[in-house]
C-alpha cells in the first residue's frame, strides 16, 4: 500500500541490485527476497525489494482483459 | 594566498574585483556597452518594451543539460520572449559564496556567453559581491532582461479566449527531474537531461506564422497543470486537457513513478505552452515541430467557458477530473 | 513489459467499467483500504464512471493518516535532544503535532533528515559516529520488514548509534476493529496490494468466512483496480462473498516468507495507539529484547512536557474509519488545507483528505 513500482533487476552485487524502470536506474537491497536476480521483475519499495513479480500470472491476468475485450 | 578559489577581496571593488571583472566577466561575454564598464549601460528604446527579472538558486550548480549561469540566461530570455519580446539587454549579478572553485565560476561564465550567443543577446552590465561561507550556497544569480515588442503583438495571461487550442513545445517534467536525481540521498541515476534552453527562436518562428497568439508561458515551478491554472484564473475560462496528448519521456515518466510524483507538476525550463485561435494551432505545431527545441509539440487540450479559473483533464479510462493547482511541496513521495 | 503500462491499457479498462455497468444493479458500498488505492481511483477518474448506486469509502491504510499524536509527541520530544539526528520519510514532517511539526522544530535547529530508504539512515549513521541516528518508523507490513532489515545490517555491522522508534502498525486488527464497530455498513473490501505482497493474501481470508463481505486485494494501475472492482460486483451479485487475488502477480498466499521472517526476527506484536480509533492490542509492532540497543524508547528518555492533544474540529480520525468524509468536515478547504494542514489527512500524499481537496474539485 505504500508506493512500490516494478522495475527489472540489471545485475547483483553483494545482495544489492541495480534495478532500472524506464532507463532510470535505483539501487536496491535484496535482502527481502534473497532469491531475485537479474532479469527478475521487483517491486522497488524505498530502496528495497520486497516482492518478485510473477511475469506469467501477469501476462495471464492480460489475457483474461483481452479475453474480456472479445465477447 | 589561495589563487583557485573566490576569496571576499574579489567582491571589496579592488583590484582583484577588477581583475575578475575584466580577465573573466568582459573577456568571455564582451560587447560594445559593457567593455565601457560605466555604471549603467545607456541605449536607445522605443516602442513597448518588455522587462523582467529573476534569481536563481538552484542546488545543485551543475547538473545534466546545464548549469546555473545557463539557466540564468534563459529563464529570462524566456520570460521576455513568452510576451512576444525579442530579448536585446541582460545585467548579471552574483552573489558568491566565499571559497567557490574559481574553475566553477569561469564554467558558469563560458555557458552564460554561451547561452547569450545562442540567444542572440548581449550582458550589458553586471555586479559581483561576495559573502562570507555559509551565507551562500555556492552562487547565485539575478539576471535582469529587456526586450523589445514588435508592433501588433497582444500576449497576455488574461487573452485566453473559449475554443483556443493549447499546444506545448514538447516534453514535459525533464528540467525538475535531471535536479531531483544529483539531490543527495535520492540515490537514483537516469539519463533524462534538463531541457534549458533558449526558445527565442521558436517563438520568433511561431509569431511569424500567427501574429495573433493570445497566450505564451513556461511552464516552470510547479509544471504544465500549475502554470495553466494561473492562466485559466488571469483569463477567467475553463482549460480541458486530454491527458494522452501530454507528451513525457518514458524515463521521466519512470523517475516520477517510483518517487510519488506526477510530471505535470514537474519543473520545465525549455518549453512553453502556447494558446491560440483553434484554426491558427495546425500551422502554429507545424511551425513548432520544424524547430529543434519544438519537435516533440502537441495540441493537449482547449479552452472551454465552464469552470472559469479551473482546469480539468480526460483520463486515459475517460472521466474528466479536476486537475488543481500543485499545493505544498514537491517532496519526493516517500511512504 | 514493464508491468505498469500494459496494465492501463484503456481500451481493456473500457471493457471492464462497460461490464461493471451492465452487472452491478445492487447498491453496494466498498471501503478502499489503502490511501494508495484512493489516490489512483481519483487520479484515474473511476469514480465517476462507475454506476451511481456503487459507493467507495476511504479506509485506514495511510501509516502517516493514524500516527496518533501522542506518538508523534514522542518523536518531537526525541529530535530536541542533544547529539540525536531524526531520519524520517518525507510526510511525516509536516505533520502537526500537539504544538507544532518536525518541518517546525527543525526550522527551530534540530537536525531533522528526510530519507528515501532506512540505507540512507544506516549511511548517516555511519558517517556521523558520535551523533544518535534514530529512524522514525512508520508504515504498515509493507515497509515494517525493510526497517526489520535495517536493524539486521545495523547490528551485522556493529553499528552502535543506530536507532528506530517503532510506530509501525499491522493491518488486519484494524480491519476487524473497523468491521467489529460496525459505524458503517459495508459490501465488501479492496484489500491494500502492496501490504498483501508481504503478508500473503491468507491474512484476509477472515473477511469472507467471518464477516461475509466481499474482499479482493487489488493492485494500483486502472486495470487492477477496475478488475478489483469487477470482482466485488460479481462476488455482490452472486451473494458469494470470498477472496480473490486479483493482483495475483505480485501477492501469493503465503506472502513473501523472507521478509516475514526478517519481521518476525527483529518485531514483536504489541499494542499500538490509532488515531480516532485509540489502542489496539496485538495491532502495533515493537522491537524484541535481543534488540533493545536499537530501540529508541529503551534507549532515550522522552519527555513530554504537556499532555497530547488534537486540533478540536479535526475529523481525521472519522475518515480513516470510513464513517464520515472530507466534504463533512467543517475545516476542510476552509482552515484545513494542504499548506495549512491541521491533520495527518491533509498531509500526507495518500490521506483521503489530501486526495479529496486535489482531485475531488466539482466540475460543472
Amino acid at each position: 500500500m505504500c508506493l512500490a513500482v516494478p522495475a527489472k533487476i540489471i545485475s547483483v552485487e553483494d545482495g544489492v541490485a541495480e534495478v532500472d524502470l524506464n532507463g532510470t536506474t535505483y539501487k536496491a537491497s535484496l535482502m527481502l527476497t534473497p532469491e531475485a536476480k537479474a532479469g527478475d521483475y521487483v517491486l522497488l519499495h524505498t530502496g528495497y525489494a520486497i516482492q518478485v513479480i510473477d511475469e506469467k500470472d501477469a501476462l495471464e491476468t492480460l489475457s483474461i482483459f483481452k479475453q474480456m475485450e472479445m465477447l | 594566498m589561495d589563487k583557485t578559489k573566490i576569496l571576499l577581496a574579489h567582491g571589496s571593488g579592488g583590484r582583484l574585483t577588477h581583475d575578475l571583472i575584466t580577465k573573466h566577466l568582459v573577456q568571455s561575454l564582451s560587447n560594445p556597452l559593457l567593455n565601457k564598464l560605466d555604471d549603467a549601460a545607456v541605449f536607445e528604446s522605443k516602442g513597448k518594451t518588455a522587462f523582467t527579472t529573476d534569481s536563481y538558486v538552484v542546488n545543485p550548480i551543475f547538473f545534466p543539460g546545464g548549469n546555473i549561469g545557463k539557466l540564468a540566461v534563459c529563464g529570462t530570455v524566456n520570460d521576455l520572449s513568452v510576451m512576444g519580446a525579442i530579448p536585446k539587454y541582460l545585467s548579471l549579478a552574483f552573489i558568491i559564496e566565499e571559497g567557490l572553485d574559481i574553475s566553477a565560476l569561469e564554467e558558469i561564465i563560458k555557458s552564460i556567453a554561451a547561452a547569450a550567443k545562442e540567444a542572440g543577446v548581449e550582458i550589458v552590465t553586471g555586479d559581483t559581491k561576495v559573502v562570507n561561507t555559509g551565507k551562500a550556497d555556492k552562487i547565485f544569480i539575478n539576471t535582469a532582461g529587456v526586450g523589445f515588442i514588435p508592433e501588433g503583438l497582444d500576449i497576455s495571461g488574461a487573452n485566453a479566449r473559449p475554443d483556443d487550442a493549447v499546444i506545448v513545445s514538447g516534453t514535459m517534467g525533464d528540467h525538475g527531474i535531471a535536479i531531483m536525481a544529483q539531490r543527495e540521498g535520492l540515490n537514483f541515476k537516469t539519463a533524462v537531461e534538463s531541457d534549458c534552453a533558449p526558445l527565442n527562436g521558436l517563438i520568433t518562428d511561431m509569431l511569424k506564422v500567427c501574429p495573433r497568439i493570445h497566450v505564451m508561458r513556461d511552464p516552470t515551478r510547479g509544471g504544465l497543470a500549475t502554470t495553466l491554472n494561473e492562466i485559466a484564473g488571469q483569463s477567467q475560462v475553463g482549460i480541458e486537457l486530454n491527458e494522452e496528448s501530454i507528451p513525457v519521456k518514458p524515463a521521466v515518466g519512470g523517475a516520477c513513478e517510483a518517487l510519488g510524483l506526477d510530471p505535470l507538476y514537474v519543473a520545465n525550463e525549455g518549453k512553453i505552452i502556447a494558446i491560440m485561435p483553434e484554426k491558427d494551432a495546425p500551422a502554429v505545431l507545424s511551425a513548432m515541430k520544424a524547430h529543434p527545441y519544438g519537435k516533440d509539440s502537441a495540441i493537449i487540450g482547449r479552452v472551454i467557458s465552464p469552470n472559469p479559473g479551473r482546469v480539468s483533464i480526460r483520463t486515459p479510462l475517460g472521466a474528466l477530473r479536476i486537475l488543481d493547482m500543485q499545493s505544498g511541496e514537491l517532496l519526493p513521495r516517500i511512504c | 513489459m514493464n508491468f505498469i503500462e500494459e496494465f492501463r491499457s484503456s481500451q481493456s479498462g473500457r471493457t471492464l467499467l462497460e461490464y461493471i455497468n451492465k452487472r452491478s444493479t445492487k447498491p453496494a458500498r466498498f471501503m478502499e483500504f489503502c490511501g494508495g488505492h484512493t489516490v489512483a481511483i481519483f487520479r484515474y477518474g473511476i469514480r465517476q464512471l462507475l454506476p451511481p448506486h456503487i459507493e467507495m469509502l476511504s479506509g485506514p491504510g495511510c501509516p502517516v493518516c493514524v500516527t496518533s499524536t501522542a506518538d508523534l509527541d514522542k518523536v518531537i520530544a526525541l529530535s530536541r535532544l542533544p547529539g540525536v539526528i531524526i531520519c524520517s520519510f518525507g510526510d511525516l514532517l509536516r505533520v502537526p503535532s500537539s504544538r507544532q511539526s518536525l518541518l517546525e522544530v527543525r526550522a527551530e535547529g534540530a537536525d531533522v533528515r528526510i530519507v528515501y530508504s532506512t540505507m540512507d539512515a544506516l549511511e548517516i549513521a555511519r558517517q556521523n559516529p558520535l551523533k544518535k541516528v534514530i529512524f522514525v518508523g512508520i508504515g504498515f507490513e509493507t515497509t515494517a520488514p525493510t526497517i526489520a532489515a535495517s536493524v539486521i545490517q545495523a547490528r551485522n555491522q556493529g553499528l552502535a548509534n543506530y536507532y528506530v522508534m517503532s510506530i509501525h502498525k499491522i493491518t488486519p486488527p484494524v480491519m476487524r476493529a473497523i468491521l467489529d464497530a460496525g459505524e458503517t455498513r459495508l459490501s465488501g473490501i479492496i484489500c491494500p496490494g502492496h501490504v498483501s505482497s508481504i503478508t500473503g493474501s491468507n491474512a484476509w481470508e477472515f473477511i469472507p468466512e467471518e464477516y461475509h463481505l466481499a474482499c479482493a486485494v487489488s493492485g494500483f494501475e486502472s486495470l487492477d483496480i477496475l478488475y478489483c472492482v469487477k470482482s466485488l460486483v460479481d462476488q455482490v451479485e452472486d451473494a458469494t462473498p470470498r477472496l480473490d487475488v486479483s493482483y495475483s502477480r505480485a501477492v501469493k498466499p503465503e506472502g513473501n516468507t523472507a521478509a516475514l521472517k526478517i519481521m518476525d526476527e527483529v518485531f514483536d506484536i504489541c499494542p499500538a495507539n490509532w488515531r480516532g480509533i485509540g489502542i489496539l492490542p496485538q495491532s502495533g509492532l515493537c522491537l524484541r529484547p535481543e534488540f533493545a540497543a536499537f530501540d529508541a524508547e529503551k534507549n532515550f528518555e522522552i519527555k513530554l512536557s504537556e499532555p497530547s492533544r488534537e486540533t478540536p474540529g479535526c475529523l481525521c480520525g472519522e475518515i480513516i474509519k470510513g464513517t464520515r468524509t472530507p466534504l463533512e468536515c467543517k475545516l476542510f478547504s476552509k482552515v484545513c488545507t494542504p499548506e495549512n494542514p491541521v491533520g495527518p489527512c491533509m498531509v500526507s500524499s495518500e490521506g483521503t483528505c489530501a486526495a479529496y481537496y486535489h482531485y475531488g474539485g466539482k466540475l460543472g
